[in-house]
């Protein structure tokens, strides 16, 4: 703990890593003046799991699901990323119908997430009606994704090359009448969460993220986009069929007419993508042409294609949460050789330092979650000597990054 | 506006809970007692949610048209699978299984294949109820 303080009369509070305030472990260290923050610590790796090491030994099949349990509620982002990578080394070209019915599993998995987060932060400042509304709403999301996949949370949908699960026509239906009651519930969230003055109260002002500071700190997702930093990988990079579908980057002020990167914005941000996913996967469902799913159905065939390939390549795909980053190397063995993954909230941790500063104790929940943190998807390493855990400074990483490029340039 | 969900909170008043209360309307003060109860024909079993069609729940095993081909040792993500040498089949350990249905799908003969069974809690994860061979 840090012992230094800026004032003489600030003192140290440390909140977890296992607090009842926080869901998942992460460590806080907030140095107060009576009520207000003046400085704020963050120590992350408390759940590493050894996902990526686990990936040494499976084939690129069995790590699609491996990587759809790095986090539970993108479970299909993080194979999707994956996919995008390998079949970039491979040169798997993808039938058209399954690019389309990529999409609308990733807009229905952002509707699932957004919805939650919605009732997380109304659970956060005490709202917990709303919680019990969006609750209401996901459930028929996840019956929806259980309709389509076959599970609720880990999907099991993604294949490289295609998709695993076809739309039916005898489907179609079904999944309208739901579209029509998500328009119907974003409604009501709307209305809830853009005119009620309990919420404008308690978000209006808190938790400020400037446009500088998001770029500075990458902050990516909605909240990067809230404070105004115009970056989605659907529309920076067109992959899937988001390139042939008809969609605008959406940042708060399309609502407000100004942007101001607090915590009302990201509220604003997510409601407004949530309506941006139903209108995504309506016009999937119009366009859709018919064909194949998968390019290369035959499991044992595609194994031994993806056996022949080496090559390097990145995966992005906008996750719920943000632009989530999949690098793999595959060296002509059955096992890559390599597999780094980047989950979006690590990119948003470190702008949490600049919208608590200066913010009261009793904001840091909201605060905190209006980043829609997932702190168990960061966590990609643990250093421990002995018995004892160690921090690297800045030199000594730049060091090891720079040895690691040397090797896998071999 | 101050309240905003006043409105659907009286309509949520009158509206039958959502929740599907399974197994029973009241948790039963002891569960064997109930289990045994259900068995003996005095009590009976709230049913569980209807799973949709293409659900996967508890893998099933046709062992007379297996050919001990082994893909499905290959293609399975948590090793769940054992190979019989002596007879040349399979042996599903369920309680690693992840249900992600890979192995029904590479499958070459269609000996796999998934069931709507879901309910497969056990204190024992070696128990025959969590075996499949």
């Amino acid at each position: 703990m840090k012992q230094k303080s800026t004032t003489k009369t600030s003192y140290h509070i440390p909140i977890g890593p296992i607090h009842p305030a926080l869901k998942e472990p992460v460590f806080f260290e907030f140095e107060i003046d009576g009520e207000k923050i003046v400085d704020v610590d963050v120590k992350l790796g408390h759940v590493h799991r050894g996902v990526e090491w686990a990936s040494r030994r499976r084939n690129p099949v069995q790590i699609l699901y491996l990587a759809e349990r790095i986090c539970g509620i993108c479970s299909y982002c993080h194979p999707a990323a994956f996919t995008l990578a390998v079949e970039r080394i491979a040169e798997i070209e993808v039938p058209e119908r399954a690019e389309y019915l990529r999409v609308i599993q990733g807009e229905l998995e952002r509707i699932c997430s957004h919805v939650l987060w919605a009732g997380v932060a109304a659970h956060e400042i005490g709202f917990d009606t709303v919680l019990y509304l969006t609750w209401q709403i996901r459930e028929r999301a996840l019956d929806l994704t259980e309709f389509l996949t076959g599970n609720r949370i880990t999907k099991g949908i993604m294949m490289i090359g295609g998709i695993r699960r076809d739309i039916t026509p005898e489907m179609i239906p079904r999944i309208k009448k739901d579209l029509e009651h998500f328009k119907k519930d974003f409604e009501t969230l709307r209305h809830v969460f853009l005119d009620d003055k309990t919420v404008k109260m308690r978000s209006q002002g808190a938790g400020i993220l400037t446009k500088d500071e998001a770029m500075k700190l990458c902050a990516v997702g909605p909240t990067g986009r809230a404070s105004g930093v115009k970056k989605d990988a659907r529309f920076g990079e067109s992959y899937f069929a988001y390139g042939d579908l008809d969609i605008d980057l959406i940042t708060p002020d399309v609502l407000t007419g100004e942007v101001n990167g607090d915590v009302y914005d990201r509220i604003i941000q997510r409601l407004l993508e949530v309506k941006q996913s139903i209108e995504l996967i309506e016009q999937s469902m119009d366009k859709m042409p018919s064909g194949d799913i998968l390019a290369e159905p035959k499991i044992p065939k595609l194994l031994a294609q993806l056996k022949k390939a080496s090559g390097e390549a990145v995966g992005r795909h906008e996750a719920p949460r943000g632009e989530v980053i999949h690098y793999v190397k595959l060296d002509g063995n059955e096992n890559p050789y390599t597999w780094k993954v980047r989950a979006p909230t690590y990119n948003n941790i470190l702008p949490w330092i600049p919208m608590l500063k200066g913010e009261q104790i009793a904001d840091i929940p909201i605060v905190a979650a209006s980043t829609d943190p997932c702190m168990s998807c960061t966590n990609r390493v643990a250093i421990v000597q002995g018995s004892k855990r160690y921090n690297l400074n800045k030199e000594e990483l730049h060091r090891l990054s720079i040895e690691k490029t040397r090797r896998l340039m071999k | 506006m101050r309240f905003s969900m006043l409105p659907k909170i009286f309509t949520q008043m009158f509206k039958k809970p959502y929740t599907n209360k399974f197994p029973a309307k009241y948790t039963p003060s002891s569960t064997t007692k109930f289990l045994a109860d259900v068995g003996a024909g005095k009590a009976k079993l709230i049913p569980p949610v209807e799973t949709p069609k293409g659900f996967r729940g508890k893998i099933q095993y046709d062992k007379e048209k297996c050919i001990g081909c082994k893909l499905c040792i290959k293609v399975c993500p948590s090793g769940a699978i054992d190979f019989k040498p002596e007879d040349k089949k399979i042996k599903i350990y369920l309680a690693r299984c992840t249900f992600c249905s890979q192995c029904t799908d590479v499958c070459p003969v269609n000996c796999l294949s998934m069931s709507d069974e879901f309910l497969l809690a056990d204190s024992d994860k070696y128990s025959p109820e969590l075996i499949v061979e």
